[in-house]
This record gives structure tokens, sequence and C-alpha cells, in this order.
């Protein structure tokens, strides 16, 4: 006999051990809730023709979608995607000439893609996003560990492939920090859900600076603790093995810790900005021009150089500006690079 | 010529998707119609008609827009075959959290807002419950560990349903979204066809257009709740 009979003869609190969700179907469907002692066979066998007609369907109709709603419930992978590595190769830009373009990423690297708005970041990230096999406009191919993906594996990795964080971005939900890092680490499935979120709102405390807590509403961040939220809880709890981040403004975050969390949290990071701090941490660059990759530079080490001369000044800012927070005069900083 | 029914709540994002889908599609030759059900005017035909997707617009108006989608299904169906499309998709609104337009044997997507809540997929119903594919939309908008948590509460609700996330706004996702409107299954004719779900078993006399409240006026097929008192 098939599996599922086999589970329609064990008692509901049985399933709700294994598969705690299978409580859902019942609940979702407007269901009477199963005696946990009961069987499904028994459960569906005694429901009474009222509930029948308000569920719209018939006791088999019914024993066989629950059925079916077990198996597919086992069948839900909250194991991340393992990617070792990941190419790009060109395809052709707007105007159809070739795209010099074949690079790979393995986790830890960083990659800035710079150029004005139009110039095709936005198709890049869609085509690395659908890992395109030269079946976008672009005629770009994505390979994940050195081979093509399938179109089972390409619409399993769909939305789970790249992480974003964008300007564009807030939290919307009406919950706390710590009730809602419970539910994303919940909805991982992770062994102990209350440790993870503790762990990702001390790391956010570390990039943001001011301080918050796991009882903070999270509409009642400010923009440089959400955004230190967004990227801690990408690093920790997300499944991704790429980020994209888009713009991250210098709301008061350490932006070089910040990459320094992502990658060390074995993803590849995407950086989308303009602004030398993030996009001298890459160690390339792509450079995006009428819809397509122009070049791929190295980060030189007289850029190198630029971006500690530019993280001197920015500690000068960043110490005038804490100044005024907290309500001092203005240092003049003397030490200079 | 294929099917698909796209329902969701209201303003959840589905003529957007559908208009960024059709790009897609047009761009690898195929046609993607739209039969739009609603209970009220909108602006969608508007919205077809600019990004050059044929669409025609049915209003069930004093109808329950349950029974007006059902009864005007194979029409609409019809419709799309004479108009040479590839794809036929009937995008439908007006019907009621209990209700559903997924049909079997023809692709159902389901289209929810990831703005609306995380205890919104558990309300929507059948709509959601017996979908193909679930588009998650106003990603761009939200946090990843928001889409997250509000995919994984789509899934509990519906596993077996491939879940993308696609916004709108952006065109993210819809990529994918016109993938698996390109595999959907041949339709030959949506005449002898079975709905997924039964409409509402209606017919009492406000059906049929009676407009007085009280227990005099009403006839037919009508349910009273229990209103005596619960003991403490
Ligand atoms: N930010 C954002 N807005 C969206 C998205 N999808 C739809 N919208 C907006 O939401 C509103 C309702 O969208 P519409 O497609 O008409 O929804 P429908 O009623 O389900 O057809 C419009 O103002 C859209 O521009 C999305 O993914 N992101
Ligand atoms: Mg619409
Ligand atoms: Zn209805
Ligand atoms: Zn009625």
């Amino acid at each position: 006999m098939t599996g599922s009979s086999r589970e329609m003869a064990r008692p509901f609190k049985e399933l709700w051990r294994e598969l705690g969700a299978s409580r859902d179907f019942f609940a979702v469907q407007g269901l009477p809730a199963p005696a946990p002692e009961a069987t499904p066979e028994a459960y569906f066998a005694a429901l009474g023709e009222a509930v029948l007609i308000e569920a719209g369907c018939s006791r088999e109709e019914l024993a066989a979608r629950f059925g079916k709603f077990l198996a597919a419930l086992g069948r839900i992978d909250a194991a991340p995607p393992v990617v070792a590595s990941m190419t790009v190769r060109g395809g052709a830009d707007k105007r159809g000439r070739p795209e010099t373009l074949d690079i790979t990423l393995v986790p830890g690297d960083v990659v800035a893609l710079v150029g004005p708005t139009g110039s095709g970041k936005s198709r890049f990230l869609a085509d690395v996003e659908w890992l395109a096999d030269a079946d976008t406009p672009t005629g770009r191919r994505v390979l994940l560990d050195g081979a093509p993906a399938d179109a089972a594996r390409r619409l399993s990795l769909s939305g789970r492939l790249v992480a974003q964080l964008s300007q564009n971005m807030h939290f919307v939900m009406d919950m706390a920090v710590g009730p809602f890092l419970c539910a994303h680490a919940e909805s991982r499935l992770l062994a102990d859900p209350d440790r993870a979120a503790a762990e990702v709102t001390a790391l956010a405390n570390e990039l943001a600076g001011e301080p918050f807590d796991a009882a903070t509403p999270l509409t009642a961040l400010s923009g440089g603790q959400s955004r230190a939220l967004m990227i801690a809880d990408v690093a920790r709890l997300c499944a991704s093995p790429v980020v994209l981040v888009d713009e991250i403004e210098n709301a008061g975050i350490d932006r070089r810790r910040a990459i320094a969390l992502l990658t060390g949290s074995g993803k590849i990071v995407l950086v989308a900005t303009h602004d030398p701090l993030l996009a001298l941490l890459a160690s390339r660059r792509l450079v995006f021009s009428g819809g397509a990759v122009a070049h791929t530079l190295e980060t030189s080490p007289a850029e190198r150089r630029a971006l500690a001369e530019l993280a001197a000044l920015d500690a000068v800012l960043t110490r005038a500006r804490e100044d005024l927070r907290l309500g001092r005069t203005v240092a003049a900083h003397k030490e200079t690079h | 010529m294929k099917c698909v029914t796209v329902a969701g709540p209201p303003s959840s994002g589905k003529t957007s998707i559908l208009l960024k889908a059709a790009a897609v599609l047009a761009g690898r030759g195929q046609r993607l119609g739209v039969v739009k059900f609603d209970c009220l005017a909108s602006r969608d035909r508007e919205a077809f008609a600019a990004a050059g997707v044929p669409a025609v617009v049915g209003l069930s108006g004093a109808l329950c827009p349950d029974h007006f989608y059902v009864c005007n299904a194979a029409d609409a169906f019809a419709w799309g075959a004479r108009q040479g499309l590839s794809i036929l998709a009937v995008e439908s609104a007006g019907l009621c959290n209990r209700c559903a337009p997924h049909i079997e044997g023809v692709l159902a997507v389901c289209v929810v807002d990831s703005l609306s809540g995380v205890d919104t997929p558990a309300k929507i119903g059948p709509m959601l419950r017996l979908a193909d594919v679930v588009a998650v939309t106003k990603g761009d908008v939200v946090s990843q560990a928001e889409r997250e948590v509000f995919a994984f509460r789509v899934r509990r609700v519906n596993p077996r349903a491939t879940v993308l996330f696609v916004s709108g706004l952006t065109g993210q996702g819809a990529d994918a979204l016109a993938h698996v409107i390109a595999a959907a299954p041949e339709t030959p004719t949506l005449d002898g066809a079975t709905l997924r779900f039964t409409m509402p078993a209606a017919v009492c006399s406000y059906c049929l257009g009676q407009r007085r409240v009280g227990a005099d006026h009403q006839m037919g097929n009508v349910r009273k709740m229990d209103f005596s008192e619960v003991a403490p």
C-alpha cells in the first residue's frame, strides 16, 4: 500500500509530533479539530454532512487532500541550497554586440556592480536569480558549480538563491524584534529559534550605533537599526547563498563590518553601489553600460590605499556626527593619514 | 491554447504581474490575453490595452460574482481561442474568500501581497489552498526576512504549490512566472471542465433582489446563526 494510506491509520498525535504543520490543514479549511487519539481514517469517516457541504467536497476527496498535504509538507525544504561556485558567462548588449564577461564567484567573494541607472544592473540580477541559460534578453548563462541548472532546480531555487537588501525595503510587520526573529528561525526549522534570535539581535546591535532589544517593535527601528538587523538576519538566518546589497545608505552602520559579516557567513556578495567605501571593499567591479558588462576591473593596490584614506575621512565624519548626537561640541580631530 | 486562472485579493498585484509575464512571453513569441472578472469597474482594461495585451473585462454587477464567473468561463475561453492567443489568463478579484475560480487541469495561480500581514495566507481559503503556483508580490518593499516568513506561511497552507516571488513593480521574478505559465498544459476546451471547489449554494430571496431585512422577507436557502447564550 502507499505511504499515505499507512499514515491514514496512525493517530493524529503521532503525525503532529513529526509534522507540526499538519494541524494547519484542519484550521485552514474550517474543519473541526481532530482528537489526538483519532486516526485520519476514523476522523474523515465520521465527518458530518453539514461539515462536508461547507468544505465543498466529499469525504474521500478530503482524505485524499490530507494525504497529499502530508506528503508535500514532508518535502518542504528548509535546508540551504549549497553553492560552491557561481559562474556568469556573457551574452550580448542591447545592440547585440558580444559581452566580454566570464566571472566565477565563490563563497566569501565580494563584487561591486557599478554604472548609471538603466545600464543593466537589474537585468544582471534577474539573470542571476533565474539562472539564465541563454534564454533571457541578454543571452547570459549562469552556472552553479560549473553546470547549468535544469528547469526543476531553477524553479526550486527561485527566490531562494539570492537574498536582497535594498534601500527601498522596510520592516512592515506588526511584531517585535525577538518574536519576529523566532518566527524566521522557525521557518528555517532551526532547533533553537530563541538562541538564534538572540544571536541576531546581538550582532545587529554591534553594527548599529543606537542599541535596541528584542522587545522593540520592528516598525519602530530607525533606518540604521533596520539596516543592521536586516544584515545580521541575512547573515545568520537566511538560507540564500548569494546576497545582493543595493545601496545601503551610511545611516550610522559600519559598512565594512556589515560586508565582513556576510562574507564570514559564506555568502557570495554582490553590491550595487557608488559609495566608494563599499565599492572598493570588493575585489572586483563589474562596470555596466548599454545593458551589458563593459569591463571587469580588479581593485588595484592604489585603490586600496585610496580606500584607507577614504575610510579615515569617513571616521572623522562619523566622530563629528557622534559628537553632535551626544550634545558635545565638535572637536577638530588632528590625526591624518 | 493554454489557460491559467489568476486569483487573489483586490490590489494584490494580479494585473501588474500578468503585464510583466506577458512582456517576457511576448519576447518568446507567445501571445497572452486576459479576461478579467470583477464586481466593480476598474482601470485594468486600459492598463492591458496600453501594454498591447488583448483583454476583455466582465462586471458581475448585481449578480453573485462567483456564479457570474463560472457562467462565462467557457465563453471566455472561446474568445481567447478566436483571438488566436497562445495563453489565456483569467483574472478574478471579484470572488469572495470562500470561493476559488480554479479549474481541474488548468494552471491555477494565486497572487498574495507580502505587505498584507503574516496571517493572510491562512485566511485566503481555497483560492490559495488549491493553487498550483503562488506568486508573492511586493517583496521589493519588505525585508528579506519578512519575505521568507511570509513564503513559509504560504507553504504551510499549500505545501504542494510552487512559490515564486514576483514584483509587479520591478518585474523581478517575471522570468520564473512566465516559465511556469508557458509550461501549463494545453486546454482543448473548458466545456465540461470541473471546478476545483464548489460555488456558493445560494438562491435565497436576496439573490433575487430583495432588499428588506427581517424574517418575513427571507425565502429559499436561508441559514440562521445560533445566538443562544453560551453557559459560562
Ligand atoms: N511595490 C510594489 N507595488 C506593486 C507590486 N505589484 C503591484 N503593485 C502595486 O499595487 C497596486 C495594485 O496592483 P494591481 O496589479 O492593480 O492589483 P490587482 O488588483 O490584484 O490586479 C498598484 O498600484 C501596483 O502598482 C509589487 O510587486 N511591488
Ligand atoms: Mg487587477
Ligand atoms: Zn464566493
Ligand atoms: Zn442569496
